[in-house]
């Protein structure tokens, strides 16, 4: 009973702030509650569940041994000690997703996303990552299209590889996007992310030819090079003849992209690649641990009601109600499933023992929900009317203050033109209306929270810029690593029908895959360039529903292998999130295909422009047929994506549901798993 | 104190996909004297190129 007094203390401080949180109206409450709400439930849950579910779901069995003890060779399967993995699992999963999602998802308030944040990691994402990591560590560290083929057979690998190709192209586009939004216009943050580019190509050569491998070194070199690089950047945001220079429209910016994504992504890794990473890396982790302390040292009160008029749906963020486009907008930090192909990746190979995968698989990713908090909780402490200028589309609310402010005000979220000027003028840009993609938001809060521990308002331009870059450089390498990891896929797929195409020997295939992939994402993100309610709007629902959907394949993927095991009796621990996911993204994907609203349903819009074409109207934004065509073209693509993720989902969940049958049927475990015994390391 | 910055530079390092290159000295001497290991250097850019070659799956969003 002792043993669990301090548990039941954290308990009831979590549901005591839980309560306060969920139920506090009228005046506003401090940030700190949601923190200390978020981190009980997340110590209780690692304590509880998570141990529950190594013990009695998995039994983990420290004496056996792992693929980093059985394949030891000192490069991939290496036994390392548990906090540097942790470091290392929680690096590869904590990227831009669970900064942006809970920054648009505020837009129905704060309450409706601290709980499904916080539930939805508990109940479904930590689980997700760490039955992945439990049943690669039990395969050799195989990757997740690997286990599919495994336990469920060759088709539904196939299937799933397809399936996260499609997710990979539209999270490429949609990063690239969230890059777009935040550098047009923007002389000063082009300029510094831009100088990322020499300022890399030179540590890169650092690290090849003047002292290779010191990584600590070139990155503390790189540090001084990027804080140079915006501090100048003031200075030439203002220059009348360098200002011009780095002053792009996004459609300018879309084309710098997508040249930047090809070039980048065949370059040698080491040149450009690598050395961003480094930096990107370790900004991203010093950028959390910053904002975490500067939270509790501004202890700031949350500005944002706890849920809005817009809970109801027609939000001007990105369209649809509460259920099911929550649950879809906020998915890294909640439950991400592109986590499994991290969890199935390098981490495998490299766990000592199957005593440490609880904190890996379960506890990294509680870490990430923490960060996810942390963004939901900038979102909230900024001004209601500067959150809705800054992310409702010009469509809705114009292009200048005066009718920015008329607007949002006329939402509800009272709002001078002035404020809005004087904001800008604080951070260093010339406007904030509509800088849409959650990145100018979250930079604006950062840049609030940092000045306030930091430096002052004088400091605020210098830390908004900051955070731009923080934000840009981490989605850059994302972009040329996930280009890379995606011509990859691709070769494989394209392989099954045309073997010769894996051929490494020979450059062509090579490029073809690269051009194939840029193209597909570079095709997403022109489209949500050009889009007249501003991209994110479309882009980000579906990248939701197909990063849920990959979820619910890897969980799917669990359930079979509970069954497979002969452990049907502990598959609720992962039917019940699946079901959930499901739920989710089945009725989120429906809507979006036939759903009545023009703003939700895609193709209600294209049936709106075909009918107008016919008649020969052209309807706002378009200016003229051939761009009423292609809205009409992109939305049947839009459709058609979501058609495609469905049909991938629902594939999966019929092949789960016969692999299950056949393992109730069998009379043994059927799960092919390395049998425990200890082979000698080559 | 050094044991514990020895454990921040190999987490830092491990962020960044270096694994510590005594333990992979260690792992040659002990299963493959044989074998001659890769110095410093080319272990660095054995790893640099297997982290960032595509085939690992890249990044999270």
């Amino acid at each position: 009973m002792t043993r669990h007094l301090p548990w039941i203390v954290i308990a009831m401080v979590g549901a005591a702030a839980l309560s306060f949180v969920a139920l506090a109206r009228g005046e506003a409450i401090n940030a700190l509650w949601i923190v200390v709400a978020a981190v009980s439930c997340f110590l209780v849950a690692y304590r509880y569940y998570a141990l529950y579910i190594a013990r009695h779901v998995m039994r983990l069995d420290p004496s056996r041994p792992t693929p980093a003890i059985r394949r030891a060779d000192g490069l991939d399967y290496v036994a390392t000690d548990r906090t540097v993995l942790f470091g290392h699992h929680f690096a590869a999963i904590a990227g831009a997703g669970p900064l942006v999602g809970p920054v648009l998802a505020a837009q129905m308030g704060y309450l409706p996303g601290t709980l499904w944040i916080i539930f939805g990691v508990v109940l479904a994402g930590a689980v997700q990552d760490f039955m992945v990591l439990f049943i690669s560590m039990r395969r050799d560290g195989k990757s997740l299209g690997e286990l599919i083929r495994m336990e469920m057979g060759q088709t539904a690998g196939t299937i799933a590889l397809f399936g996260a190709f499609m997710i990979m192209v539209i999270i490429l586009a949609v990063l690239a996007l969230i890059v777009v939004k935040a550098l047009a216009e923007s002389p000063w943050g082009m300029f510094t992310v831009a100088a990322t580019v020499p300022l890399a190509l030179f540590m890169g050569a650092y690290t090849r030819w003047i002292r290779p491998g010191r990584i600590g070194e070139v990155s503390l070199i790189g540090l001084v090079g990027l804080l140079a690089a915006i501090v100048y950047g003031q200075a030439i945001a203002a220059s009348p003849v360098w200002g011009p220079l780095f002053t792009f429209t996004p459609v300018q910016l879309c084309w710098i992209l997508i040249g930047y994504g090809a070039v980048a992504s065949v370059l040698p890794v080491w040149l450009l690649l690598a050395p961003r990473d480094y930096l990107s890396t370790f900004l991203k982790i010093g950028a959390i641990a910053a904002l975490a302390i500067g939270i509790v040292i501004m202890a700031p009160p949350l500005k944002m009601p706890a849920v809005t008029v817009f809970a109801a749906g027609n939000g001007p963020v990105w369209a649809g109600g509460l259920f099911p486009f929550l649950f879809i907008t906020i998915a890294c930090g909640a439950v991400s499933g592109f986590h499994a192909l991290i969890s199935s990746g390098t981490t495998p190979k490299l766990i000592a023992s199957e005593a440490h995968a609880p904190i890996i698989g379960y506890g990294a990713m509680l870490m990430e929900a923490f960060v996810a908090i942390m963004a939901l909780v900038g979102a909230s402490i900024l001004d209601p009317g500067v959150y809705f200028t800054m992310n409702s589309p010009a469509a809705v609310i114009g292009k200048d203050a005066a009718s920015a402010a008329a607007a949002v005000t006329a939402m509800g979220f009272p709002i001078t033109p002035d404020l809005i000027v004087q904001t800008a003028k604080d951070v260093g840009e010339h406007t904030i209306i509509s800088r849409a993609g959650g990145a100018p938001t979250l930079a604006v809060a950062m840049a609030e929270i940092f000045s306030h521990v930091v430096g002052g308002p004088a400091m605020k331009a210098f830390w908004y810029h900051f955070a731009i870059l923080f934000e840009a450089l981490f989605i850059l390498t994302a972009v040329d690593a996930g280009t890379r990891a995606g011509r990859f896929m691709l070769q494989d797929l394209i392989a099954l029908a045309a073997p010769g195409f894996k051929d490494s020997k020979s450059h062509a295939p090579g490029i073809i895959a690269t051009a194939l992939c840029v193209a597909a994402w570079g095709f997403f993100l022109y489209q949500g360039v050009t889009d007249p309610l501003g991209g994110v709007n479309t882009l980000w629902p579906v990248f939701g529903i197909s990063n849920q959907m990959l979820a619910a394949i890897a969980l799917m993927l669990s359930t079979a292998v509970l069954f497979r095991m002969k452990r049907q009796r502990f598959a609720w621990v992962t039917m019940i999130p699946t079901a959930w996911l499901l739920i989710c993204t089945l009725s989120a994907g429906f809507l979006k295909l036939f759903s009545s609203d023009v703003k939700v349903g895609f193709l209600a819009h294209a049936a709106k422009f075909r009918a107008a074409a016919a008649s020969g109207e052209v309807l706002a934004p378009a200016k003229d047929m051939a761009e009423m065509n292609r809205i009409i073209f992109n939305d049947r693509i839009d459709a058609g994506l979501v058609a495609i993720f469905l049909a991938v989902v629902l594939a999966i969940l019929f092949f789960t549901i016969r692999t299950c049958v056949a393992a109730l049927q069998a009379p043994a475990p059927t799960a092919r798993e390395i049998p425990p015994v200890m082979v000698p390391a080559e | 104190m050094s044991l514990f910055l020895e454990k921040l530079r190999h987490a830092a390092r491990m962020m960044v996909g270096m694994p510590d290159y005594d333990a992979y000295l260690r792992h040659m001497r002990d299963h493959h004297p044989e074998q001659e290991p890769m110095d410093r250097v080319q272990f660095f850019r054995d790893r640099q190129e297997s982290r960032y070659g595509g085939k690992n799956g890249g990044k999270c969003c």
